[in-house]
């Protein structure tokens, strides 16, 4: 990213001037207070949000000058997961993991293979046929993750992936994306969980009003919560 | 493809109700328009059989003689729009009269023949153009230019019936057009209305497939193809309805109706227009899925 400000057409300014690269299999926490600019980030990375000024480059793709037709096969390489996990409710876990392999109108025999194969990596073998509202927690975010990496993104874009988990789980989210930054994904995480930052020592990168104010490899989460 | 197809009726089937109203809708409105479809075909059938009915008596005066009678008609014939002429002696329209009457009539024609038939000779004329019998009746009537004295005593086409008759079927005309044109339009936004309450109760499904790459085309399709099949469903039954109704009324009627000289559209004809409705069906949901799909693609 560079120089890259953004400001909301309600006046709000979400970022204002920041400079970052991140290079590919980094693992990257995102921190700072609520309101400083974090999910807007996020949101700009998968070209959700364009920035008012600057520029941004995503696996040597320029999203200022990516025509609108073009966006899909950029969010192909993107990997993205939320807080709320934004399953659909009328599929299956299975199912909710192949749709993102149908959308790309990948062959059906290849969807069923590594629909099953990313089922193993986040360990729900067993719970390919059951409803989300069948699912924890936990068991929901593992399903967003396989949705995620089932197309092998370069980058995995997760917005406070352990917000709505409690502790247990969220380690177990955390080693699960661990395991597929092993595995030679590039992840991008904003957080606010101090333990975890703390413990699983990566880069933190810290925004505040806009900023990035920090920028540590093997930092620590900075704040008092 | 497969895929689309199958997410589509999958789709029907889960929006249920909201399927079921907008078929119901786009039913109700052609069946409307197919009924009056054929209504203005029938009106336009009788219009044209009364139209093409119409004929002109031309009497001719006492002082023609049988001889000029033959010289007479080859004038007629000759004159600009007249298809066919026959020349009624005065004994055979007695005949004719005295069928018509029946029973009744033969009392009060007692006596009226031979010498004291006070019928006239009489030319019955058929024109090509229905619409200018006043212009043919004017030229049979122009025979009497130069001669005297007139051979032609009077023409008789009845002139105001049948120019309120042109009138009459032109009006319905024009209302069957705009009628028709109004529930075609009614109903493409009820359709249009009805796959934008099935998109807004699936903005969810459309933001993650947008979130995982899917390219709007590939959006696009199931909601395209849903519109269709309920289009299609909304337009076959009630042109079902029609077709086997009509065909059972042109079968009931046949014999009273014709009795009164009336025959309705057939039915062959009558079903390849009400076929079009299908694919006005089709294009209606179409054009509803695709207005309302438009509006939630822009990123």
């Amino acid at each position: 990213m560079q120089d890259v400000h953004k400001t909301y057409p309600d006046g709000g300014q979400a970022l204002r001037g920041v400079n970052v690269r991140i290079e590919r299999n980094e693992f990257v926490y995102i921190v700072g207070p609520s309101g400083a600019g974090k999910s807007t980030f996020m949101k700009l990375i998968y070209r959700e949000e364009r920035p008012t000024k600057g520029s941004i480059f995503v696996n040597g793709f320029n999203l200022e000058k990516l025509k609108q037709r073009k966006i899909p096969f950029v969010r192909r390489n993107i990997g993205v997961v939320f807080q709320d996990f934004r399953l659909l409710p009328k599929m299956t876990a299975y199912e909710n993991i192949a749709f993102a392999m149908e959308v790309i109108e990948a062959p059906s025999r290849v969807i069923k293979k590594r629909t099953q194969e990313v089922l193993e990596l986040v360990n729900l073998k067993d719970k390919g046929n059951a409803y989300p509202n069948q699912l924890s927690g936990g068991e929901q975010q593992r399903v967003a993750i396989a949705r995620a990496i089932v197309n092998n993104p370069a980058v995995i874009v997760a917005d406070e992936p352990t917000g709505n988990l409690d502790p247990d789980t969220s380690w177990d989210i955390m080693r699960l994306l661990e395991e597929i930054n092993f595995r030679g994904t590039t992840i991008v995480m904003a957080t606010h969980n101090k333990e975890i930052v703390n413990t699983m020592r990566k880069r933190v990168i810290a925004i505040e009003s806009g900023l990035i104010v920090r920028d540590q490899y093997r930092g620590e989460y900075g704040y008092e919560d | 493809m497969r895929r689309h197809i199958r997410e589509a009726f999958r789709s029907v089937w889960r929006n249920g109700w909201m399927s079921f109203a907008s078929i119901s809708s786009i039913a109700i409105s052609l069946f409307i328009l197919g009924v009056f479809i054929v209504l203005a075909l029938n009106v336009n059938k009788l219009a044209a059989d009364i139209e093409s009915d119409v004929e002109i008596q031309a009497y001719l005066d006492i002082s023609v003689e049988r001889s000029q009678i033959t010289e007479l008609q080859n004038a007629i014939n000759s004159i600009d729009g007249v298809k066919r002429s026959t020349f009624v002696s005065k004994e055979e329209g007695m005949e004719l009269l005295k069928e018509s009457l029946g029973e009744d009539g033969k009392a009060l024609l007692e006596g009226q023949e031979g010498d004291n038939n006070p019928l006239p000779d009489k030319f019955v004329i058929e024109v090509y153009e229905p619409r200018e019998i006043d212009v043919v009746a004017g030229r049979i009537l122009a025979l009497n230019d130069g001669v005297d004295p007139d051979p032609i005593w009077e023409v008789n086409y009845g002139a105001d019936t049948v120019r309120t008759l042109f009138q009459v079927t032109e009006i319905i005309r024009y209302i069957a057009i705009v009628l028709v044109a109004g529930l075609a339009l009614t109903s493409m936004f009820l359709i249009a209305n009805t796959i934008k309450t099935t998109i807004v109760a699936r903005q969810r499904e459309i933001a993650i497939m947008k979130l995982v790459g899917a390219t709007n085309g590939f959006i696009r399709w199931p909601f395209f193809l849903e519109g269709a099949i309920l289009g299609l469903i909304g337009s076959v039954i009630p042109v079902a309805i029609l077709a086997y109704a009509y065909g059972r009324l042109v079968a009931v009627t046949e014999l009273e109706l014709g009795l009164l000289q009336v025959v309705l559209v057939p039915t062959a004809e009558v079903w390849s227009v009400l076929v079009w409705l299908i694919g006005l069906g089709l294009l209606i949901g179409i054009w509803g899925s695709t207005l309302s799909v438009r509006k939630f693609l822009k990123v």
